[in-house]
């Protein structure tokens, strides 16, 4: 019996260990083809692990014209954007999450209804509007677009991690004379610094990666984010220069996977919550 | 939510109808107490009826003018009633659109939770390492920008020297020399499916090996002493604790790939997107902004919209219902 089992045991490891493979083979295939040199990525039998790893690609990536503007961008986007959304959504989160007022409900089904919108559906209002007031081009447009998904999102789960706070704590230090405010800022802040801190890591990843209104809103080569700079890389040559291509997309990648390794276990909880609930 | 909660949220209920009702005089701490929650939403509030409420109130509107780079400049555009619904209805490529992007919804949907949850059932089998690796994989994949995973996606399919069609060849599947993966508009969606799939797994993963967690070991391990085989303990075990899970990473996964933009955009690329493979977003974006028709785009938008709340309503129900407990 003993046997068997860890026979079966090996067969699941076997399966397990080739779809590891599969899953992670676009990623490892990026950087490693990143660091290639052209002879090796050009070949017509591929080189599995390079033995004469070169940073020419990187070099090349980014003296591209806009690489840098394209960084600069979305540095400027992303961080706007989840310092907002940040403060007015832990206000909300404090009010879904310790009080109970009429018009509650509405409030949830407007901030769960919103994240439901297709964003292709919105790219034609969005457009119009945001043209009328001379925000297509402008940075500002793109940081309030962006705040209408973050917002949402952010809301939603910092409420998660406020309800996670135990009553008891923030009761004991009314008892203890302090007031309402004094409460929050000593008792309820620290305990919710990771919460704030994971979401606003998660709307970091989302801002950075969002591409579609950033193609639309953003005309100019020199006001463009990350993504669409990459999303141009090929262009039109039928030689791509595919070392390049692949070091652009490893400079892009890197921040969000650094990150998303330190909030994967938050988030997933964060998403998992409501539905493990239910 | 467990019972523990659920009676004692009765046992809370039961002593606040015990409790003696007395009127409490109006004082300003009170008063404070009673708006505090608005003030506080209001900044949210405001800022989604500002940049998103409005804008649809002008997408109803557009929906119902003609609406293209002259009237954008001049900034109003003309009635011309049901004319973009009745141009949209009428045109057979919607209808070829709507029915091309369901079917691809529902090949989507169905591959990445049939594989997300045949993952997260052999997770529960491997050996721990083997557990960490995979999950290690699943969250790389995870983490992945769509606009990057696609710049990596053609260059693994690239026909000159990709090693997809290295690796196929090499394994004997077949003489993938030089195959082009993106010929046919069959194998552009496919390709585009296998790039959301492999997006969309680990989080299904993750979701389903956390439910999995909360089926007891007894309960499973009876199933088999009882002599049932693997299919029948998850098809009348397993899977009824996680029905409520599947509901909604179903209706989410289907709300996602229906209004889906930018994998199959830059992936099947701009000369090669045409009426044989264009989905719902795709066609929208083709329609209403490249040909600056923005009222016809308008009233594709509000027919779109129209749809996908109609996918969401299980899901925004239920969330609703979870948040309202919660409080």
């Amino acid at each position: 019996m003993r046997a068997r089992r860890g026979r079966t045991r090996f067969v699941w490891d076997a399966i397990g260990l080739l779809l590891f493979v599969v899953i992670a083979f676009p990623v490892y295939w990026m950087v490693a083809s990143a660091f290639k040199p052209d002879d090796e990525l050009n070949g017509l039998t591929p080189t599995w692990f390079s033995l004469h790893p070169t940073l020419s690609h990187f070099r090349d990536a980014m003296n591209r014209p806009f690489f840098w503007d394209g960084v600069k961008n979305s540095v400027i986007v992303v961080s706007v954007t989840v310092a907002l959304s940040m403060v007015l959504a832990f206000l909300a989160a404090v009010a879904l999450a310790k009080f109970r007022f009429t018009g509650r409900k509405a409030f949830i089904v407007l901030i769960i209804g919103i994240q439901m919108l297709p964003q292709a559906g919105l790219i034609i209002p969005l457009y119009v509007v945001l043209a009328r007031y001379h925000q297509v081009n402008a940075l500002s447009g793109v940081i309030v677009t962006y705040m209408t998904f973050v917002l949402p999102f952010s809301v939603w789960v910092l409420r998660g991690f406020l309800l996670g706070i135990p009553k008891e704590l923030e009761e004991a230090a009314m008892v203890d004379g302090s007031t309402r405010i004094g409460s929050f800022t000593r008792i309820l802040l620290p305990l919710v610094a990771p919460g704030l801190v994971a979401t606003s890591i998660f709307a970091f990843i989302t801002t950075w990666n969002e591409y579609i209104f950033a193609r639309i809103l953003l005309n100019d080569q020199s006001k463009q984010t990350a993504t669409v700079w990459l999303s141009y890389f090929t262009g039109t040559s039928r030689n791509t220069d595919w070392g390049g291509l692949m070091a652009g997309s490893t400079l892009i990648a890197v921040p969000v996977i650094v990150f998303f390794l330190i909030v994967q276990r938050k988030i997933a909880f964060g998403l998992t919550a409501g539905a493990v609930r239910g | 939510m467990t019972s523990s909660e659920i009676s004692g949220g009765k046992a809370l209920a039961a002593e606040a109808a015990l409790r003696p009702r007395r009127r409490r005089p109006f004082t300003f701490a009170r008063f404070v107490r009673g708006i505090a929650p608005y003030l506080l939403i209001l900044p949210v509030v405001v800022t989604i009826a500002a940049i998103l409420g409005y804008p649809l109130y002008h997408l109803a509107r557009l929906s119902f003018q003609k609406y293209g780079l002259f009237e954008l400049i001049a900034r109003h555009g003309t009635d011309v009633g049901w004319a973009n619904y009745s141009s949209v209805l009428h045109d057979h490529l919607f209808w070829q659109v709507l029915v091309r992007t369901i079917v691809f919804t529902v090949a989507n949907v169905a591959l990445a939770i049939g594989i997300g949850t045949l993952l997260a059932l052999l997770l529960t089998k491997v050996s721990s390492i083997v557990r960490v690796l995979l999950t290690a994989g699943l969250v790389l994949a995870w983490a992945m920008p769509p606009v990057v995973a696609v710049q990596v996606w053609i260059w693994i399919t690239n026909p000159e020297n990709g090693v997809l069609n290295y690796v196929l060849t090499q394994l004997h599947v077949g003489d993938y020399f030089q195959h082009d993966w993106l010929a046919t508009p069959f194998s552009q969606l496919s390709l585009t499916t296998s790039l959301i799939v492999w997006g969309a797994i680990p989080f299904i993963v993750v979701t389903v090996y956390a439910g999995l967690a909360q089926v007891s070991h007894e309960l499973v391990e009876a199933a088999e002493i009882d002599g049932a085989r693997p299919w029948r303990v998850f098809k009348d075990v397993t899977f009824p604790i996680l029905k409520p899970i599947f509901l909604i990473l179903t209706s989410l996964s289907i709300i996602w790939d229906f209004g889906v933009f930018t994998q199959p955009y830059l992936l099947i690329e701009q000369p090669r997107i045409n009426a044989s493979n264009e989905l719902m977003g795709i066609y929208l974006f083709e329609e209403g902004y490249l040909k600056t028709d923005f009222g016809r785009g308008a009233a594709i938008s509000i027919l779109m919209l129209l749809i996908v709340a109609v996918l969401s309503i299980v899901y925004v129900r239920k969330m609703v219902r979870a948040g309202d407990e919660a409080a």
